[in-house]
């Protein structure tokens, strides 16, 4: 039986600004090495998302004006889907925007509140136009080894209590620069501020998030491993870089 | 007093500087001469007699404004600019000092002109300082978001500028950028278009890179009938905004690319000139385009426009050649994945064969996030590489992202800049053309190696 990965990329064209693309090259890269079949579906604004019909979501990230628009659309029309997919077990990677728009609610740096679907049991404020961005290179600890990226992000985000971070930050400023946290977990969705692209860089992750997809519904699931020396100097470099130079903010 | 010391100051620094080889001697007697005089800028610009130009966006600065200023000298007028990347305040002080004599004034005051490349976010205050007569914006494309934060930033800031504007000021503006023509929404003086009409030149879709696909004013997303590079292009808001690309009056109305050079026919209120330039790529096009729609609203005849795009040599960097150990060696900036799209197109548009070496560092003045290396079409290289040669200190980023491009065995990954230049020279036949592609911080580096090299033959050999 052929396993087939399929995924539903949120709002291609308005939420990609990190080079958000790398992360579905890698997961279809990593499919298709496996000979497990991709099946990639862009969902835009007014959209619709069905539950059953994808093993994997992805939202990447935005600047503030996309972001509102995408706010709306998540609240109108794809928002009671993307927490009945969190339900039923379906792995969610949300990355930077998406991440904050998938938490309860998102005060934007000019106060207003931007409605949050509530997968993730957690809020995030920007404290204002003037504030620090939290800008740079990033280290976290995660149950699987260390990922790394790049963060850029004014807004501060603060779990509810309960509600397990990513990961621990090694170096960088993760969630809020204060209590040490990287992203949240809530059952199978994810997210996290890293981007750089997130998961080329770090493979097992990306595989993490493969098997747990295709998991629910395969029950023989073999995950070979592959070629991954370059991905490995990479990932090698990038802890490298991040910790000799500390953290530094532009 | 406190001027004459400040230009004093910032004198000696830069030829200490220059003596000391450190630096090209521009940021430190900038920051000097402003520190002691903080109106330097504004008082200093004053006194030129012909004005200040500023030239902003997010590619083409430097080249743009190289080309004008051999447009404003072919005219007969004195210049007064600043150097190559020393956009931001402190260089434009620097400049002015420099050009400047120890009383505070010019030279020929009457017939100088000043032409400044700006950067972005400091147009804004360049603009407040030096009460320019004309204000050139060439694109914005996304690039160091890291540095600029979001695109949209830069455009709010830039449409607060141009707000502020004289009245008298001229604003030259590309039609073919949907968030550049809409300044022309908020200018309180006179707008001049400029664009590419040469539909034989453009595609039909959007290109991953693409940024500003919504319409400046109602957000929905933009119809294109033919798409140039990144986003630019023939728009329209197919809503009942009914925004859309405005006429220019500067047009580019052939434009004629190959691997050595660009062959324009521009049409302008004064007629239309045909101008061969030393540089390639359809970005080279709309620079030259840019100049001439500046030196054309500030009312240059067209005899000097085209003597002045004639006496046009490459800028440091942009497209620079040299000749190494034999082979032709071109060194060309990439900074974003727009720009490096459009240069990974014209290399391999003469077919295949292609010798690159690509320099990737992640310094502040590089941008230091890389993802933007994910939005660049490599794949463009397949086939048509013959070597690649992957250093800088963020080299296994880029290996990383050739690996996705199916480019995994050609690439080989030198850190070190020396050695891998020394290898992209063997990797390229004898008489044969590299194309060196690095960040900022990376081409000042290859480029005093290069130097070196170039002024002794083979010296790159033996240093094996």
């Amino acid at each position: 039986m052929t396993l087939k990965l399929r995924l539903a990329h949120l709002y291609p064209k308005l939420m990609n600004i990190y080079g958000d693309r790398g992360n579905i090259l890698c997961l279809e890269r990593r499919c298709r090495e496996r000979g497990i079949a991709f099946e990639l579906t862009e969902l835009g604004l007014g959209e619709k998302l069905k539950p059953k019909d994808y093993d994997l979501v992805f939202i990447g990230g935005a600047q503030d004006r996309e972001q509102r628009r995408v706010a709306e659309d998540l609240a109108k029309v794809k928002g009671k889907a993307i927490r009945e997919a969190a339900a039923k077990g379906v792995v969610i990677l949300a990355v930077c925007g998406g991440y904050q728009l998938l938490g309860r609610h998102y005060r934007i740096a000019e106060g207003e509140e931007l409605p949050g679907v509530g997968v993730f049991g957690l809020w995030t404020e920007h404290p204002g136009p003037g504030a620090k961005r939290f800008i740079g290179n990033v280290v976290v600890e995660w149950a699987g080894g260390t990922l790394v990226g790049f963060e850029n992000h004014g807004g501060r985000t603060h779990l509810d209590a309960g509600v397990e971070p990513l990961g621990r930050v090694v170096a960088g400023f993760g969630n809020n620069g204060d209590d040490g946290g990287e992203g949240a977990v809530c059952g199978n969705a994810y997210g996290t501020y890293l981007h750089g692209s997130l998961l080329p860089k770090n493979p097992r992750f990306a595989d993490h998030l493969i098997e747990t997809a295709l998991r629910r519904r395969y029950k023989y699931l073999e995950m070979a491993p592959l070629d991954d020396r370059v991905e490995e100097m990479a990932h090698a470099a990038a802890v490298r870089l991040a910790t000799r130079r500390g953290i530094i903010s532009v | 007093m406190r001027r004459i010391a400040a230009i004093a100051a910032a004198k000696a620094a830069a030829a200490l500087s220059q003596r000391l080889k450190v630096g090209g001697g521009t940021a430190l007697p900038g920051l000097l001469a402003e520190r002691i005089d903080p109106d330097i800028v504004p008082e200093m610009a004053r006194r030129l007699g012909q004005g200040s130009i500023i030239v902003t966006g997010t590619n083409g600065k430097t080249t743009t404004a190289r080309l004008l200023r051999g447009i404003v000298r072919a005219a007969g007028l004195g210049v007064v600019a600043n150097r190559a990347g020393s956009n931001l305040m402190r260089g434009i002080a620097a400049a002015l000092a420099e050009a400047a004599r120890l009383d505070g004034g010019f030279a020929g005051a009457k017939r100088r002109l000043g032409v400044f490349e700006v950067d972005e976010a400091t147009v804004p205050e360049a603009a407040r300082a030096l009460k320019p007569r004309l204000v050139l914006f060439t694109n914005l494309f996304r690039d160091q978001l890291d540095r600029y934060g979001e695109v949209e930033h830069v455009a709010a800031l830039w449409r607060d500028a141009v707000r502020q504007l004289d009245r008298s000021a001229t604003v030259v503006l590309n039609a073919d950028d949907p968030s550049i023509a809409g300044l022309a929404q908020v200018s309180p003086g006179p707008v001049l278009f400029y664009g590419v009409e040469d539909t034989s030149r453009g595609s039909g879709g959007l290109e991953h890179a693409a940024d500003a696909r919504w319409c400046p004013s109602c957000g929905s997303e933009l119809a294109y009938s033919t798409v140039f590079y990144g986003h630019l292009g023939h728009w329209s808001c197919p809503t009942h905004c009914r925004v859309a690309r405005p006429s220019a009056s500067v047009v580019a109305t052939r434009v004629e690319l190959d691997a050595e050079g660009t062959s324009l026919a521009i049409a302008l209120p004064g007629g239309e000139i045909s101008a061969p330039l030393p540089l390639t790529g359809l970005y080279n096009a709309y620079n030259a385009l840019a100049a001439v729609a500046a030196a054309s609203a500030l009312g240059f005849g067209t005899g000097a426009i085209a003597r002045g795009l004639g006496s046009f040599t490459a800028a440091f960097g942009r497209q620079e050649r040299m000749n190494v150990g034999g082979r032709r060696v071109q060194v060309i900036l990439a900074k974003n994945p727009a720009g490096l799209n459009e240069v990974l197109r014209t290399i391999t548009a003469g077919g295949a064969d292609v010798d690159v070496a690509l320099f990737l560092n992640d310094d502040i003045a590089d941008g230091r996030d890389v993802s933007w290396i994910w939005d660049v079409d490599f794949d463009l290289l397949a086939g048509k590489a013959r070597s690649l040669t992957v250093s800088g200190n963020r080299a296994w980023d880029m290996a990383l992202r050739l690996k996705y491009a199916g480019l995994d065995s050609l690439s080989q990954v030198e850190e070190d800049a020396a050695a891998a230049l020394r290898r992209a020279l063997r990797a390229t036949p004898e008489d044969g053309q590299l194309y060196v592609i690095p960040t900022y911080t990376a081409m000042l580096q290859v480029r005093e190696l290069l130097a070196r090299w170039a002024r002794r033959p083979a010296f790159w050999e033996a240093e094996k």
